[in-house]
């Protein structure tokens, strides 16, 4: 199985998002890079945005992603709910 | 009446998908003209799967979002002399080949997807190059802002559209991105969306922007990684692409494969120049080419082509040559351009003594047998005070236009030449790769405009090199060119730091 | 007592870009200027396209207007891309708090059957006007020439996408999500006969080869008579019959044209004081597609508004075109 991955923007608002994908995908490493920060998963990651909004404490629209994404890899699935990222292989 | 609740696929298919229709006055192939020159097979559009799905009033709500907060970095960079906290000047070399050489192609990439989204018949496709192209006008503005404030500091970055259309290296990416736009629409697709924004724009932005960060340059870093949150979507639209053209016919898979052989190649060439700028241009290192060709080609292009294997695609060809050629091409460039560094745009130098530990560290295999002489011979000649420059104008390659720096990777000393005859002339090449991809469409690659060519046939002004260097690509000669050690950039950093 | 505030101060070796200080002298330059200014490759191509072999890449025979300097057409907005989105943005704001109070409080069961039928007959088939003039826009962007003029007509392209999506919307808010309304305003546009016109003018600009022309056509021509037709005499009309909370959900495309207009008159200002050729050529295109958009409207004018209707839309354009100075 292939690593899937994101990366966002070392800001406060991606902090809870972080936070947020370590709670729904328990298998994904995080790792800090300078001014960034990186998360990755076997095969399969999803940032949920019911997670994001507890930990934001405001509603929170999945594309305002965004805003922070500064790189992925995988096959997208965007809905309202969910952004998955897949490797099928 | 209680309004039922769209999800986003649906509010979106309902919203732009259904915006075109079948014409009854004209010729609909007189208005998507060149949908079907290069054999590509379309059955069915309805078929293609938005990447992302943002409507126009998202799009400019969060677009605006990015750029305020981008405006207010550049401002107060600029307000607070930003330029004072980068970790050495040298560094503001990197910024001057990326702004002479990158930004410009970020504005072909505009173009370029104008182009595709205007002339494919599927409205899903076209909608999504439409945004990928105005995204990418914003990429070459925001960095022409970016480096705005360094301009008014530094030098070799102040005729940077003038030196691309000219400067003999800068002809390397040019020519890149011009026979890209020059393809059929979705050659140009192959060529760009997937091949080098999936996989090789990572590798450009992320670790390079890292570097920035390292070395202090807040600018660059913001402006990077706020066009890479673009450059997510451009990567999900270039997958997109190469899974629709192959699913819309089987006949379409060789020819994508041909395509992806031909860009996977071209694009590695051309990031050669990023190569040397992560070795030898950051003077704080975030990570070596070698590591992060490992993470961004190898890695995340490995998983990218098993999951494509389904389809019939393979690794693209000479992947085999590229994996060996992480150990050499910086430490080649470089050294070609230090020895050329009278007439480059930007300052050359040798690495430190700590550098040369730190590359010999990274390149166990290489570069202490191969590369760790030459700078040490460098150190020699510098110290009595005969810095080195060569005088003849390098050969090019036809198809990539690098100088012939590249060697056989079986054997390190050995320069790499290859040729071909087409209709009684003799061209010549760096590579298997290029020589193959010359040898597949030969009508295009001879209208190369060969800048040592072009100079030798009397068409960049002349005769001597200075009089090419200062007329026609109009450097300022002895302030753009030549060592750091010496320049008026250096000798102004000096002062703002009070060293003598 | 005044505070002095100590500012480091380091002498700038230059104040802008090569390029800029050329055309403006050694000074600050804005942003739009560096943003804009020689930004488009001018020379040394390396291969001609595949698809257009007789031209180069970037080329200035695309159209029959010749400029001396393309940079010439300057955006009286001065829009780079971040003034651009960070403008649409405002807009979209106020756009999104009046569809949203509109949906909220369902003004739309305020409307009579009679206005909710006007609306999906006249309105919402614009969306496919709005589509075409995305195409024709973005034409321009691609096979036009030098960063001032290409850059506008795209961000003009993009709010042709968007207000084509506002017009669905209000489909929907009619339809309540269904896309019932959407299904029947498109068989309005293929079918009906008032549109027909319409549609093969549009179908026309399309297969359209001068990307200048297609300009004219789509941005003077079509824009100065549908705008005047729809979002002033139509709008008029359904505020006298109690629909005027329609108004909230057009008022982006009512500014949206303030913003047009003003840019669309430097153009032709411009293209005009360059030279007789140009300002025949464009004479010829102006009566070219008005007589074209004006036969193409003239049914739909008619049961949209009245009998006058159209007369008074073109008296708008000539007025501005007369002023342009193209006749």
């Amino acid at each position: 199985m292939s690593k899937v991955y994101i990366a966002l923007q070392d800001n406060d608002e991606s902090r809870y998002i972080v936070e947020a994908i370590e709670e729904d995908n328990p298998e994904a490493t995080v790792i800090h890079m300078p001014a960034m920060t990186r998360i990755e998963a076997e095969g399969f990651l999803a940032v949920k945005r019911e997670t994001v909004e507890e930990k934001m404490g405001r509603d929170w629209d999945v594309q305002e992603l965004h805003i922070n994404l500064i790189t992925l890899g995988g096959n997208v699935d965007e809905d309202d709910d969910q952004l998955t990222l897949t490797w099928n292989s | 009446m209680a309004a039922k609740k769209l999800n986003i696929k649906d509010k979106y298919r309902l919203l732009t998908r259904d915006l075109d229709w079948d014409f009854s006055y004209q010729d609909r192939s007189k208005a998507f003209p060149f949908e079907e020159f290069e054999g590509i097979k379309i059955t069915d559009w309805s078929k293609w799967e938005d990447p992302f799905r943002l409507t126009m009033d998202a799009y400019w709500k969060y677009q605006a979002e990015k750029e305020r907060k981008l405006y207010a970095i550049f401002d107060a960079f600029a307000q607070n002399n930003g330029q004072l906290n980068i970790s050495d000047p040298r560094y503001v070399n990197a910024l001057k080949i990326f702004l002479t050489g990158v930004s410009p192609l970020e504005y072909q990439a505009f173009q370029g997807f104008a182009h595709t989204g205007r002339q494919f018949g599927g409205v899903g496709a076209r909608v999504a190059c439409q945004m990928q192209s105005i995204d990418e006008l914003r990429h070459v503005q925001t960095q022409v802002h970016a480096m705005s404030h360094y301009n008014k500091f530094f030098d070799g970055l102040q005729d940077w559209s003038h030196m691309h259309d000219r400067v003999w290296y800068l002809s390397v990416p040019k020519s890149f991105f011009n026979d890209a736009r020059a393809a059929g629409p979705f050659e140009f697709m192959v060529a760009i969306g997937f091949s080098f924004e999936y996989v090789l724009t990572n590798l450009l932005f992320v670790p390079f922007m890292s570097g920035a960060a390292y070395n202090g340059d807040m600018a660059t870093v913001t402006f990077g990684f706020s066009a890479q949150s673009d450059e997510a979507r451009h990567m999900t639209l270039g997958l997109e692409v190469i899974k629709f053209l192959l699913e819309q016919h089987e006949d379409n898979v060789p020819i994508v494969q041909k395509w992806i052989d031909k860009w996977f190649w071209r694009g590695t060439r051309l990031l050669t120049i990023v190569a040397m700028m992560m070795d030898y241009m950051l003077p704080n290192k975030v990570m070596s080419w070698k590591e992060a060709w490992e993470v961004y080609f190898e890695e995340a292009g490995g998983a990218l082509f098993k999951d494509l294997a389904r389809y019939g695609i393979r690794m693209p060809k000479y992947a085999d040559v590229i994996e060996k050629e992480k150990e050499h091409i910086s430490h080649q460039a470089w050294w070609t351009f230090y020895t050329h560094g009278h007439a480059a745009g930007f300052h050359t130098w040798i690495p430190t003594d700590e550098e040369l530990d730190w590359l010999s560290e990274k390149y166990p295999e290489t570069f202490d047998k191969y590369y760790r002489p030459r700078w040490e011979l460098a150190k020699e000649m510098e110290a009595k005070g005969e810095r080195f420059y060569t005088k003849a104008l390098p050969q090019l390659c036809t198809t990539c236009q690098i100088p012939m720096l590249f060697t056989e990777m079986d054997n390190p000393t050995q320069i790499s030449y290859r040729d071909s005859i087409y209709k009684d002339e003799r061209y010549h090449f760096c590579s298997d790769g290029c020589k193959d991809i010359f040898d597949e469409e030969p009508e295009k690659f001879v209208q190369s405009w060969l800048p040592v060519h072009q100079i030798f046939q009397g068409n960049c002004g002349g005769p001597g090199v200075e009089d090419i260097l200062r007329d026609y690509y109009q450097m300022n000669l002895g302030a753009d060119n030549m060592d750091i050690k010496g320049s008026p950039d250096e000798e102004r950093w000096k002062k703002w730091k009070g060293v003598a | 007592m005044t505070i002095e505030i100590k500012t480091a101060t380091l002498e700038p070796v230059r104040n802008t870009y090569a390029n800029v200080e050329r055309r403006f002298g050694d000074k600050p330059a804005t942003r739009y200027q560096e943003a804009t200014y020689d930004l488009q490759s001018e020379t040394n191509f390396h291969y001609r396209p595949l698809w257009q072999p007789e031209l180069e890449l970037n080329d200035p025979r695309r159209t029959a207007i010749v400029m001396s300097d393309w940079y010439a057409f300057k955006d009286p907005r001065q829009f780079y891309y971040g003034a651009y989105v960070q403008q649409r943005a405002k807009m979209q704001d106020v756009a999104e708090s009046n569809y949203s109070f509109f949906e909220k409080r369902d003004l739309a069961r305020f409307l009579s059957e009679d206005a909710r039928q006007q609306v999906t007959r006249f309105l919402v088939p614009l969306r496919h006007l709005e589509h075409t003039a995305n195409l024709n826009n973005m034409y321009g962007t691609a096979y036009g020439y030098g960063t001032a003029i290409t850059q506008a007509l795209l961000f003009n392209g993009m709010d042709r996408l968007g207000m084509a999506q506002y017009l669905s919307r209000i489909g929907l808010i009619l339809d309540g999500n269904t896309g019932e309304a959407l299904a029947e305003a498109k068989q309005q546009w293929l079918d009906a006969d008032i549109w027909q016109g319409l549609r093969a003018l549009c179908e026309e600009t399309l297969v359209t080869e001068d990307w200048f022309e297609v300009m004219v056509a789509q941005n003077l021509v079509i824009d100065a008579l549908v705008t005047d037709l729809v979002y002033r005499q139509f709008d008029q009309k359904l505020s006298d019959a109690g629909a005027q909370d329609i108004g909230m959900l057009t008022e982006f495309m009512q500014q949206w044209n303030k913003d047009e207009v003003r840019w669309m008159d430097a153009v032709m200002k411009t293209a005009v004081a360059e030279s007789e050729e140009n300002k025949t050529l464009l004479a010829q295109w102006v009566e070219k597609w008005r007589g074209k958009a004006a036969e193409a409207l003239a049914p739909l004018a008619e049961q949209m508004v009245g009998p006058e209707a159209l007369a008074e839309a073109l008296a708008g354009l000539d007025k501005r075109v007369a002023k342009a100075g193209i006749k």
